[in-house]
């Protein structure tokens, strides 16, 4: 499909060299290296020593200098357990994610109960919600409950989300009801059947899902900032935006800490990206 | 259906005649498998949204508090402190408009540019799109902030060589809303144009033959086929990115972190601000309700949208 239309961009041979396809190209190198820089100059100035960042003209190439990071680790002593927060909470909630998702996606798809369908556009509803208008009551339960600075006060809310419902029911529609026919009937109970047919056969939704969950609330703010108000108990982003009030001027640490934060995000999307995409695709999907 | 006959046959519960043993022995893993997540939704999203319509009628605070207060957290929410929350919901209106047009435009001429190319480059220019969207959106406004440096920064950097007075890009408060929405601008619309470009690959290449036969020329085919068939994408991508631009706050917060004046006011930071600074949370919750409200009014046009999806 996509052939024909560059066979009759211009009548030309794909490979003739014409202005509309010398304008084309330019918008498309020039727009990647608009989308490309702010993220090449955090890593720009991440390696350049901070008394180089302040200064005119700026150095446009990275230098060789570890000394940011050094740094970065010996004053911003929380780093590491930023990171580690990080870690903890975005496993936490991408672990209830796969098992539980999966199983209500595979009832909403192949189970028949009454009533299934205005669960569903129950489930689906919750899209609409904001998620800053359930701050206000989170947030007095948190305090009420003394779970401020817990990691379970951003891994529990995290559990509603309702991507990965809508992804696995998609999924599983396409799976061939045989198979599970086949295991009833070699006597497989309905969770043998979940485990091992339904789980093992939605492996690349289940990737989807991962990923997306994963880079979602790895990169969450709002809440994580609200609920977790001790510097230990930080997760990346809170902490990096700590970094810029703490040290404000010293641009060299403030993004040596923002490079080590994206960093396992940048090589989880190159390592991963057709999932990736094929989960914002998804999302795009009807019901 | 035939699986859940199947389970009758199979199990000696078919003896039963216990109508409530019955139902469950034929429904019960249906309700229990999507018990989980119904909890998850129950106690995280449905009681906290009841709860903060019902605290927007309240006085509440830290300590206790709960008393009724009828309409009055509404008009404060308006009200108070000169009626910043107006501005801020000016400030996110602009901030909508002038985002999400530029963002849906950029997207569709970007996957347009992308639609005649090979596999390969569509892949590796999707991806270049897609990579700064996978970073935390403080990360990227930590970024933006050190590219408006006044000083420093890049931008100004860039002026300074075409001889251009530095600009105080998030200081002024004539310009900060602006310079705001210049760096959305400039992020590339990456779920855009992956959205638009899966819609155009979907298009049958007959259409275009046809029109080739016509004799249409590239303009004509995109305006009189490609348009009109990603239609449906079209809408759900405006909605998305309209949502979203309502709920901005990350890269308000960290750029500016205490604001300009009220010049960079939206939404959501004034929520916070009211939660945070003034302790009322009756009143963040009545505004949590008109920004719910804006919200749902867009949302309801998605949903809509969902049921008349075209088919071709």
């Amino acid at each position: 499909m996509a052939l024909s239309v560059a066979r009759n961009a211009g009548r030309q041979a794909p490979s003739k060299i014409t202005v509309p396809r010398i304008l084309m190209w330019t918008a498309l190198i020039l727009t990647t290296l608009i989308s490309l820089f702010p993220m090449y100059w955090m890593f720009v100035t991440a390696f350049t020593p901070t008394q180089d960042t302040i200064k005119t003209p700026p150095d446009l190439f990275p230098h060789a200098d570890l000394s940011n990071f050094e740094r970065l680790f010996s004053s911003a002593r929380d780093y590491w357990s930023w990171f580690a927060n990080s870690v903890i909470i975005t496993l936490g909630i991408t672990f209830f994610h796969l098992i539980f998702d999966t199983l209500s996606g595979y009832a909403f798809a192949k189970k028949k109960f009454p009533g299934r369908n205005i669960l569903f556009w129950i489930i689906i509803s919750t899209l609409m919600i904001p998620p800053q208008v359930t701050l206000v009551p989170l947030y007095i339960v948190v305090q009420n409950f003394n779970l401020r600075d817990s990691l379970w006060a951003v891994i529990l809310p995290g559990w509603a989300n309702v991507f990965g419902i809508f992804l696995m029911r998609q999924y599983i529609q396409t799976l061939p009801t045989e198979l599970e026919e086949a295991g009833r009937i070699d006597g497989c109970s309905e969770l043998g059947i979940f485990w091992r047919i339904i789980l093992p056969l939605s492996r690349p939704a289940l990737a989807a899902l991962a990923i997306f969950t994963f880079v979602r609330f790895w990169n969450d703010f709002l809440w994580p900032s609200m609920v977790l108000i001790k510097s230990p108990s930080y997760t990346l982003p809170v902490g990096v935006a700590s970094l810029q009030t703490e040290f404000s001027t010293d641009y060299g640490l403030i993004f040596a800490g923002s490079a080590v934060a994206a960093l396992p995000m940048i090589a989880f999307f190159l390592a991963f990206q057709k999932y990736f995409l094929e989960g914002v695709r998804a999302g795009a999907v009807k019901g | 259906m035939a699986d859940t006959n199947i389970t009758q046959v199979n199990s000696p519960a078919v003896q039963s005649t216990n109508p409530f043993v019955l139902f469950f022995r034929r429904y019960g893993w249906g309700y229990a498998f999507v018990f989980p997540s119904f909890l998850a939704f129950a106690v995280f999203t449905f009681f906290p949204v009841i709860w903060a319509f019902i605290i927007s009628f309240q006085d509440f605070r830290p300590r206790g508090g709960g008393s009724w207060v009828g309409l009055q957290n509404y008009i404060d929410a308006f009200t108070t402190q000169n009626g910043v929350f107006v501005e801020a919901l000016q400030n996110t209106v602009i901030y909508a408009v002038v985002t999400v047009t530029a963002n849906i435009f950029i997207g569709l001429f970007l996957a347009s540019l992308l639609q005649p190319l090979s596999n390969k480059f569509q892949t590796f220019f999707r991806a270049a799109y897609y990579l700064p969207a996978v970073t935390s959106a403080v990360i990227i406004a930590v970024t933006w902030r050190w590219l408006f440096n006044t000083q420093w920064g890049f931008l100004n950097f860039l002026l300074g060589l075409v001889g251009a007075e530095p600009v105080r890009w998030l200081s002024d408060p004539d310009i900060a809303l602006q310079s705001i929405i210049l760096s959305t601008v400039f992020t590339i619309p990456a779920a855009g144009v992956v959205l638009f470009n899966a819609a155009m690959n979907s298009i049958p290449k007959d259409f275009y033959e046809a029109a080739d036969l016509e004799g249409a020329g590239p303009l004509r085919k995109w305006w009189s086929i490609t348009l009109p068939l990603i239609k449906s994408t079209t809408l759900y991508v405006v909605v998305l990115y309209t949502i979203a631009s309502f709920e901005v706050f990350e890269k308000v917060y960290i750029m500016v972190p205490s604001g300009v004046g009220n010049s960079t006011q939206t939404i959501v930071t004034q929520i916070y601000q009211t939660v945070f600074s003034q302790f009322r949370y009756g009143v963040a919750s009545a505004q949590a309700m008109v920004l719910f409200v804006i919200v749902v009014t867009f949302a309801v046009i998605q949903f809509r949208f969902f049921r008349t999806d075209v088919e071709y």
